[in-house]
């Protein structure tokens, strides 16, 4: 509650702040929006981030699911809304909320984090998920262009849970790990660019013995086709 | 002028009344704004344009006349027309918010002032993207006395970069992602290139050096995918200017893109450059030239031949090419050129050698340079250089030694420099500035923030001048991007090095890694804006508004009584 009250408290000085008195602007960035076939149930996923503000201010709605077909459920839900404020010519820093509400029990977490572009482009987010079960989360991705068309985006997202949550099979220090790698082209300016790739997930430590507990795999790989969507 | 023009500019030109007694000419021209399609032979799209046309308007007017322009805004939304280069009353020279109201939807603004000088020039809106939408025109102003140069016949070759995009959108996409526009950045194969010609090992250090910076050598052209224009015609639909063998042409070129830089040829032909942004200068004979954005070269062509040529101009970037043709009938064409090779920019256009690299120069990313290295870089160009000539082995001092921008004539001949321009009878007595004044010019490529002294217009103060000063602006380009710098209401006097033949001019275009001086006569009382011209740059903020305190009040009250509505 306090939390909230925070966040709407850095909501009402940034709206109230002269930096939105520029001409504002807005996009979508569509990463990932696919279809994930491996050997349990297959998935359609996305990770997407709205984005509205100035250079001074941004405003981000950045959701992220995976919606299992077999079981008509979704098995990861996940919606923030984060406040971007540039601190470094590169980066900036994130206040935000996170709401998860898949399948099963729901969490809330405060969000504190960077997002910026490393040295030799790497895109990088680096969030803490505030609550009193939190967790830590890094997220770094690449564009590689084969051709000026054909981009080759290898991604990485580690995430860290610092304390127990057995609700949701995280165990304390054991990260879950999803690499991927996904060739795209670029068919209609950068706005459709239809992709290929694996999606390979993973499990360790007190996570995985969660998951191996409840008699879950500790891995997943998948074969993925989709589209970046860019408006 | 093409015939169309000319009957244009004769239905403006109807309402003309001599005054007997020697009396100022006085004329009354009417301009509507318009959402009009526009067809450049590779797409079509919805934009603006002048008296419901895509050819740009050509105002044909006298040096000594008092002009009534009547802008009649049939848009949706509010419009302006800067006259751009013109000296004027400031509450004439047409931006929103510091000259005067705008011109709102339905609405007809009466601009009326004197034209106190001659040459080619243009206009233009400053509102919104309307610009690099299509609202541009030409204006040809003919002198009171004789022109220093003999010529037959004049074409006025007017270019633009027309982008199948509107520029709300442009500017909202390079928002988003900067380089969205952007087709010319190194891959895989440019690395497998670099490394079977440069070994591994450089071409793994070149790409890590630029990646340090995140930055690009192909940053050329931040708006990519346009089709250039010439006279609002595409490479295909092919402009064509007449000619009768023998006879001297003069070509009025006026780029008035909102982000490219042309490199203009006509293979066959060599140009001598008379005037540069309307003010006469010492011919001098070139095989080519380059043309910032919103400037105008005027050069005289002599077509010998019963044949035609092509008048050839490339971006700087070598994405798109403007083409059009000068000929003897119409309907014929000569060869088109292949664009040549797209340059790429050097550790000289980020203001440091590649060795001075390493040492955290570009510590938290901005493009600022070490003060020390920019200067050194600047000085040595300006002391050497300046004033003898492009032609000299050091290359053209208006760009960094060593860099990848430095223009080359394709057929390996002359091309014109900012040192070549001498003007042809100084406009002003020359003399020691009274104050320097610096502008560094700065962004953030990441970010597409374009700023002044790290400081958007948004949020910075107005620069003061005092009536009557000599301004010596000082212009550091700490970013990776070749800035139009443009001053209204007073001119620009460019320090090639020339004195008191330093060319007179309305845009200063500043090469990466360069320092460039001008000076300003202060002789215009009121508010104006100075900004560099690539309409994204403006808009993001690489904008100064410009007061001019003092002055005569006579002419302050007159021009407040020009004002009309």
């Amino acid at each position: 509650m306090t939390r909230t009250a925070g966040f709407a408290a850095v909501l009402a000085v940034a709206v109230a702040s002269p930096a939105l008195a520029e001409s504002p602007f807005w996009g979508v960035q569509v990463e990932q929006f696919e279809y994930r076939a491996g050997e349990g149930s297959d998935l359609l996923a996305w990770d997407l981030d709205a984005l509205a503000g100035t250079d001074a201010l941004k405003f981000v709605w950045r959701s992220e699911g995976e919606f299992a077909l077999d079981e008509d459920a979704f098995e990861a839900m996940e919606n923030q809304l984060r406040l971007q404020v540039p601190v470094t010519d590169f980066f900036d820093a994130v206040v935000g909320v996170r709401a998860d509400t898949p399948e099963g029990p729901d969490r809330l977490y405060g969000v504190i984090g960077l997002h910026g572009l490393a040295p030799q482009w790497f895109e990088v987010d680096a969030d803490l998920f505030v609550s009193d079960r939190p967790v830590a989360r890094f997220e770094v991705e690449y564009e590689g262009l084969i051709t000026n068309r054909i981009v080759l985006t290898p991604s990485i997202e580690v995430d860290l849970p610092l304390r127990d949550d057995r609700a949701i099979g995280l165990g304390a220090w054991g990260p879950k790990v999803e690499i991927g790698a996904r060739l795209g082209y670029d068919l209609v300016d950068r706005a459709i660019s239809p992709y290929v790739g694996v999606h390979y997930e993973r499990v360790f430590g007190a996570t995985r013995r969660l998951a191996r507990a409840a008699g879950e795999d500790d891995d997943a790989v998948y074969l993925v086709v989709g589209t970046r969507l860019m408006f | 002028m093409t015939t169309i023009a000319m009957v244009r500019a004769a239905a403006f030109g109807a309402g003309l009344a001599m005054l007997p007694g020697g009396a100022a000419m006085a004329g009354t021209y009417d301009i509507t704004v318009d959402r009009i399609a526009i067809d450049t032979g590779d797409f079509v799209k919805r934009g603006v344009g002048y008296n419901k046309s895509q050819t740009p308007t050509i105002l044909r007017w006298r040096e000594g006349e008092e002009v009534t322009i009547n802008v009649t805004n049939n848009l949706s939304e509010e419009t302006s027309i800067h006259w751009h280069g013109l000296i004027l009353p400031f509450d004439q020279d047409g931006v929103p918010g510091v000259s005067f109201e705008g011109i709102a939807p339905g609405e007809t603004f009466t601009y009326r002032f004197p034209i106190v000088q001659a040459g080619t020039y243009w206009f233009h809106s400053h509102s919104g993207f309307q610009e690099p939408d299509g609202a541009y025109g030409a204006i040809i102003i003919e002198p009171k006395g004789r022109e220093p140069f003999r010529y037959d016949r004049d074409h006025v070759v007017q270019l633009t970069d027309k982008h199948p995009h509107s520029g709300a959108r442009i500017m909202r996409n390079l928002k988003m992602m900067p380089d969205y526009y952007n087709r010319q950045q190194r891959t895989l194969f440019d690395f497998l290139g670099d490394a079977a010609e440069k070994g591994l090992g450089a071409a793994l250090a070149d790409r890590g050096d630029w990646g340090s910076m995140r930055m690009m050598p192909t940053d050329i052209e931040d708006v990519q995918g346009f089709t250039p224009l010439i006279n609002g015609k595409g490479p295909a639909q092919n402009w064509t200017g007449l000619f009768t063998p023998g006879e001297r042409v003069r070509l009025r070129f006026i780029n008035s893109s909102a982000m490219t830089y042309f490199d203009i040829r006509i293979p066959g032909l060599k140009m001598t450059v008379v005037q540069a942004d309307g003010n006469n200068v010492q011919p001098v004979t070139v095989d080519e030239l380059r043309i910032a954005v919103a400037e105008t070269y005027d050069v005289i062509v002599r077509p010998m031949e019963d044949r035609a040529y092509t008048i050839f101009a490339e971006s700087m970037g070598r994405t798109a090419y403007a083409r059009g043709t000068l000929a003897p009938r119409e309907g014929m064409e000569a060869e088109v050129p292949e664009m040549r090779s797209p340059p790429l920019l050097t550790m000289a256009d980020m203001g440091m050698a590649h060795g001075d690299m390493g040492h955290g120069a570009m510590q938290g990313g901005t493009h600022t340079m070490p003060d020390g290295s920019v200067m050194q870089g600047a000085a040595h160009g300006h002391m050497d250089h300046a004033g003898h000539g492009a032609a000299d082995a050091g290359g053209d001092p208006f760009y960094a030694p060593g860099s990848g921008l430095t223009p080359e004539a394709a057929n390996g001949g002359k091309v014109l420099s900012y040192a070549d321009l001498k003007a042809q009878k100084p406009l002003y007595a020359h003399r020691e500035a009274t104050r320097e004044i610096e502008l560094r010019l700065t962004g953030n490529m990441e970010r597409y923030l374009w700023t002044i002294n790290g400081v958007k217009h948004g949020d910075s103060e107005p620069i003061r001048l005092t009536y009557g000063e000599r301004v010596r602006f000082k212009f550091v380009n700490e970013t990776m991007m070749t800035h139009p710098m443009h001053l209204h209401g007073m001119w620009s006097i460019l320090d090639n090095g020339s004195g008191a033949w330093n060319p007179v001019k309305h845009v200063v275009s500043v090469a990466p890694g360069t320092t460039v001086y001008m000076e300003t006569e202060v002789d215009a009382p009121g508010q104006w804006v100075f900004h560099c011209h690539l309409a994204y740059h403006m808009e993001a903020g690489m904008m100064r508004k410009v007061i001019v305190e003092g002055g005569p009040a006579a002419k302050s009250a007159s021009s407040a009584a020009v004002t009309g509505g």
